[in-house]
C-alpha cells in the first residue's frame, strides 16, 4: 500500500496551512512551531498507544528510546535511526542519514531555514510517544544538510 | 526479544494509523481555527485538492494505468486501484445516472474515521471531506472537470459512506498562443 506517499503529501499541506493561517515574522515562527509540535504530540500518543498494546513491559529508559529507534521508526518511515547516542544521563542524540519528510526538499543547504518546520511535528511524535511511555521529555532537531538530521532528547527527570 | 514477535504484520497498519490520526490532528487544528463548520470543510476540500494534483502523478507512476477510455472506466480505476493502493479499501461503484455521467463510490468503512466520534455541535462538518478535493485534484489533472461531494455519512448515522462523482466536461488544454500555432 502507498499509504506513505499520502502522509507525505498531507504532511506538507499541514505545514503550509499552519504556516499561512499564522502571521509571519520571529516570533509567530516560533508559535507555528509549537503547534505543529503539539499536533505532532497528540498523534504520537495515540499510535504508541496502539502500538505496544500487546509487547512486553520496558526494562528502562535506554530500551524504550531503543524502541523508538527501531520499531517506533520503521512503522513511521520505514526505516530505522540510523544512529544513538547517549550520554546516560538523559540525554540522547537520534540520527537519521536520509530522514524521510526531508527527502522531497533539495540536499544540501540552500533551503535549510526551512528545514525546522519540516522536523517540528516528528519531534512532537516522539515526545507524545515517550510521554506515554512515562517518560517527560524535550524534543528539538537540528539539521547541518538534508536530508541528514538529528534529533536530541532531554529526558527530565521528575 | 518476545518484542519482535509480530511486526512485520503491524507496520502497514501502523503507517495507516499515523495518516488517520494526523488527519484528525488537522481537522481538530482547523475546527479550532474557524468558526464554522462550512468554513472547515471548504478548507479541508481545498487541500485534498492541493493534495489530489499532486497525486496523481505519484498514482500513475505506481499503478502504470493507461488512459481511460470513459467515464465508467475511469470510475473503475478510481475504485479498484486508487482507493485500494492509497486508502487499502475498495468502494464498490454504483448508482450510476442515466445519461452515465455520474456516479456513486460507496465505502463499507473509511478509514479516515477509524478513531472519530463527531460531537454534537459540529453536525454540518463533512469529516472526511479532504476525500472530494483529492478526488477533484487529481482527475482535473487529466483533464476532467468532476463535481464531488458525500451523499452519506458513517459519522452521520448512516449505513455506509457514499461519495457521488459527476463529470462536469472535459477540459481543453489551453496552451499558450505561440505553442498553439507554430
Amino acid at each position: 500500500m502507498a499509504d506513505e506517499a499520502l502522509f507525505q503529501f498531507l504532511h506538507s499541506e499541514l505545514i503550509q496551512y499552519i504556516y499561512k493561517s499564522g502571521a509571519n515574522g520571529e516570533t509567530e515562527n516560533g508559535k507555528n512551531i509549537t503547534k505543529l509540535e503539539a499536533m505532532g504530540f497528540r498523534v504520537g500518543q495515540g499510535l504508541i498507544e496502539r502500538f505496544t498494546k500487546e509487547t512486553p513491559r520496558f526494562k528502562d529508559e535506554l530500551d524504550v528510546m531503543k524502541f523508538i529507534c527501531k520499531d517506533f521508526w520503521t512503522c513511521l518511515f520505514k526505516k530505522q535511526i540510523d544512529n544513538l547516542r547517549t550520554n546516560h544521563q538523559g540525554i540522547y542524540v537520534l540520527q537519521d542519514n536520509s530522514f524521510r519528510l526531508l527527502s522531497q526538499l533539495s540536499a544540501g543547504k540552500q533551503y535549510l531555514e526551512h528545514a525546522p518546520k519540516y522536523l517540528a511535528f516528528t519531534c512532537g511524535l516522539v515526545r507524545g510517544g515517550l510521554s506515554d511511555l512515562g517518560l517527560k521529555s524535550v524534543v528539538t532537531a537540528e539539521v547541518a544538510g538534508m536530508p541528514a538530521c538529528k534529533f536530541q532528547v532531554m529526558i527530565q527527570k521528575v | 526479544m518476545s518484542r519482535q514477535s509480530n511486526r512485520t504484520t503491524d507496520n502497514k497498519k501502523m503507517n495507516s494509523e499515523l495518516f488517520t490520526l494526523t488527519y484528525g490532528a488537522l481537522v481538530t487544528q482547523l475546527c479550532k481555527d474557524y468558526e464554522n463548520d462550512e468554513e472547515v470543510n471548504k478548507q479541508l476540500d481545498k487541500m485534498g485538492y492541493n493534495i489530489g494534483v499532486r497525486l496523481i502523478e505519484d498514482f500513475l507512476a505506481r499503478s502504470s494505468v493507461g488512459r481511460c477510455q470513459d467515464f465508467r472506466e475511469t470510475a473503475d480505476v478510481i475504485a479498484k486501484v486508487a482507493f485500494k493502493m492509497y486508502l487499502g479499501v475498495t468502494p464498490s461503484v454504483t448508482n450510476w445516472s442515466p445519461a452515465g455521467d455520474e456516479f456513486s463510490l460507496v465505502l463499507e468503512s473509511n478509514p479516515l474515521v477509524d478513531f472519530v466520534e463527531l460531537p454534537d455541535n459540529h453536525n454540518v462538518l463533512i469529516y472526511s471531506n479532504l476525500l472530494c478535493g483529492v478526488l477533484r485534484g487529481a482527475l482535473e489533472m487529466v483533464q476532467m472537470a468532476v463535481d464531488v461531494r458525500f451523499a452519506q455519512d458513517t459519522l452521520r448515522g448512516d449505513n455506509v459512506t457514499e461519495i457521488r462523482m459527476k463529470f462536469i466536461k472535459r477540459i481543453e488544454e489551453n496552451l499558450p498562443y505561440h505553442i498553439r500555432f507554430f
